[in-house]
């Protein structure tokens, strides 16, 4: 009889440490580091001398054809079908996020108060590629007549989870920590995804249809211009820029390659 | 010791003792009584309700393995709840329709687990087999926290494969109570056989439900992206040699012997189903499905088959295992192939 009770309780005990576990990872509702740049000394920006980086980026090759999507699953689920993983039209390829990734030193950026928007429309998210600063609060809406969970897999950020109800409220969240790019899923529409850069500088754009970016109000210096592509990988360009500069960085990827072949 | 004496606890636990030590079954018990159904008669509805609980069980690992190939794990962010209720049903579209489906037949496996439990305790006389009832139900429960654990952590490798894993061993417990309720275990006399050859059977059969289970651990692991494929596949290999091997022993020299010859003729069949849909996950998953923008229907049908295909192979290899120890002596060889007059050598 004691045996007996000696192991209901260390399965008790066991089950209870288990649940324990689990409660601890549950989400906090708020990320709690600051944007790291609050703590170097700052250098402020001359907006008499600032410059701008522009450019076009390119595709080499012949396209993979955008995949078609199945959204019988769902019924409330209606919208354009087709992949944006690989999007190019007259060789300027869309989505590529470009960035400074390195060269600003000591400048401190204020994080703007305005959010960026991620919506949810038609069991498609817009944009397919988002550009907000470390800090900077992500809205994220649900247009849809139907549940989504939106899942971000980070790296160097907190990880969540969370679903939205039918045109639910919006969800708030913000990144912590500058990474590119967090791919963010939907597991109730499995063709759902995106991705986020979350960066430390404002000095971010995404490709459009054109493939054309510009990253303006740089001050004078020499900077890594990074452009990174889900599929096709990173970039990496050196640029100087003196004072009201104008320059052009033009990026090339080729079909096939992951990441080679800049110019 | 006639049935009645069973009933004193001294006796149980000696025959506990005695079954343990000289592996499943004991030539060392009295010979007036039959093997392995001293006190418990056969109880046709407990065997029945345990076959009900496989069968429902084998469900659970489809529905289960239905919700990783369709990439649903996450789809419903909270649990124990769904969606913040405890028993509201959610619209079943998209994924949820996987992973609360999934939930639902796991709750109601849970519930018939409880069942199990009780009733073997009651009905049963054999205390190791009360045992099993309260293993089995301690496993459906850990398996339940696990399942929920790997939600709440965004399905990490290590959590999710275990997940895998238990599930797996849950079956195949269940699948040994299925045989130990069975009319014959419980009141046929084992044919002793006897072995001309080594490595002997016991430890082909050994290595090769050992094999098995380690070659699942792999699978379960590649599955939820926590290994690569190459040790699943080296594994394979393995299992098939060892499984080749104790088929072909078994077929070739004990198939007079149906409680041998039954499973080893399934174990064959179900190797080579498994090997194809192995090779089917292979392809629809690793070489055309990685850039695909969704599942697809094939790689949801190969993945899903080669799991459920699996836990058959596991359960069918176990089963195997088990009666290979019930018809051959612990001893290295036998001379008379009687269990009533049997006589050890050496
Ligand atoms: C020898 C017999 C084999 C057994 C018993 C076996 C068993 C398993 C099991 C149980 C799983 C899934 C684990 C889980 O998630 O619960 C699995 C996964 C997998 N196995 Fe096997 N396997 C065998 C042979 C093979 C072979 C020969 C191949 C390839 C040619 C293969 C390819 C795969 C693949 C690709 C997966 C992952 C499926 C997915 O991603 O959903 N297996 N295996």
């Amino acid at each position: 009889m004691n045996k007996k009770m000696y192991v209901a309780s260390l399965l008790v005990l066991v089950l209870l440490f288990v649940a324990g576990c689990g409660k601890k990872e549950a989400p906090p509702e708020q990320a709690t580091a600051k944007p790291e740049a609050a703590a170097a000394p700052a250098t402020k920006i001359d907006p008499a001398t600032v410059a701008t980086v522009s450019g076009t980026v390119k595709f080499d090759g012949t396209a993979p054809k955008p995949q078609k999507i199945d959204m019988s699953q769902d019924p409330a689920c209606k919208g354009a079908n087709e992949t944006e993983t690989v999007e190019v039209s007259n060789g300027d390829l869309a989505n590529v996020f470009v960035y400074v990734k390195d060269g600003l030193g000591n400048y401190a950026f204020d994080v703007p108060k305005e959010p960026v928007r991620l919506d949810q429309q038609g069991c498609r998210y817009h944009p397919h590629v988002l550009g907000v600063m470390a800090g900077q609060t992500v809205q994220i809406n649900n247009d849809d007549n139907t549940t989504h969970n939106i899942h971000p897999s980070p790296k160097d950020n907190r990880e969540w989870n969370e679903s939205q109800p039918p045109k639910g409220a919006p969800i708030t969240k913000d990144f912590a920590r500058q990474e590119v790019l967090i791919p963010v899923k939907c597991n109730q529409h499995p063709w759902m995804k995106m991705y986020i850069g979350v960066v430390k500088n404002p000095f971010f754009a995404v490709t459009g249809k054109d493939g054309k970016y510009e990253l303006k109000g740089l001050p004078p210096g020499t900077y890594t211009i990074a452009a990174v592509h889900e599929k096709y990988g990173e970039q990496d360009q050196t640029v100087t820029v003196a004072a009201k500069d104008s320059k052009s960085q033009n990026f090339t990827f080729k079909a096939g390659a992951g990441g080679a072949g800049g110019q | 010791m006639g049935r009645g004496a069973g009933f004193a606890p001294e006796a149980r636990h000696k025959n506990f003792i005695a079954s343990r030590s000289t592996g499943i079954i004991s030539l060392n018990r009295p010979r007036s009584q039959p093997l392995n159904s001293v006190v418990t008669p056969y109880n046709r509805a407990h065997h029945w309700f345990v076959i009900l609980l496989a069968c429902g069980t084998l469900l659970l690992i489809v529905a289960g393995a239905l919700v990783t190939s369709n990439d649903a794990g996450l789809s419903v962010p909270d649990w124990p709840t769904t969606f913040g209720s405890l028993y509201r049903i959610p619209p079943m579209v998209g994924g949820v329709k996987f992973e609360h489906g999934h939930r639902m037949v796991a709750e109601l496996i849970g519930l018939l687990t409880i069942v199990l439990a009780v009733w073997t305790w009651r009905a049963e006389r054999r205390s190791w087999m009360r045992k099993l009832g309260l293993v089995a139900l301690g496993t459906v429960i850990a398996q339940g926290f696990l399942g929920g654990l790997t939600v709440l952590l965004y399905l990490p490798p290590a959590v999710s494969t275990a997940h895998a894993t238990l599930g797996q061993s849950f079956f195949c417990l269940i699948v040994i109570m299925v045989m130990v309720t069975g009319r014959e275990w419980m009141e046929a006399q084992p044919i002793m056989v006897v072995e001309r050859h080594r490595p002997r059977l016991r430890t082909l059969v050994t290595l090769a439900a050992g094999s098995v289970y380690l070659q699942l651990i792999l699978g379960a692991a590649f599955r939820h992206s926590g290994i690569k494929l190459l040790p699943h596949l080296i594994s394979a290999v393995v299992v098939t040699v060892l499984l080749l091997w104790t088929i072909t022993r078994i077929l070739a020299e004990h198939s007079a012997v149906p409680q041998l010859r039954r499973p080893a003729r399934a174990l064959l069949i179900l190797l080579l189903v498994q090997l194809g849909l192995g090779f089917g996950a292979y392809l629809t998953r690793v070489e055309w499905g990685s850039v695909a923008a969704q599942p697809m229907l094939s790689m949801v049908f190969a993945t899903v088959a080669h799991v459920a295909v699996g836990a058959l192979v596991l359960a069918t290899s176990v089963v195997l295992a088990f009666q290979v120890y019930r018809h051959t002596s612990p001893q290295a060889e036998i001379v008379v192939a009687h269990p009533a007059s049997a006589k050890v050598v050496a």
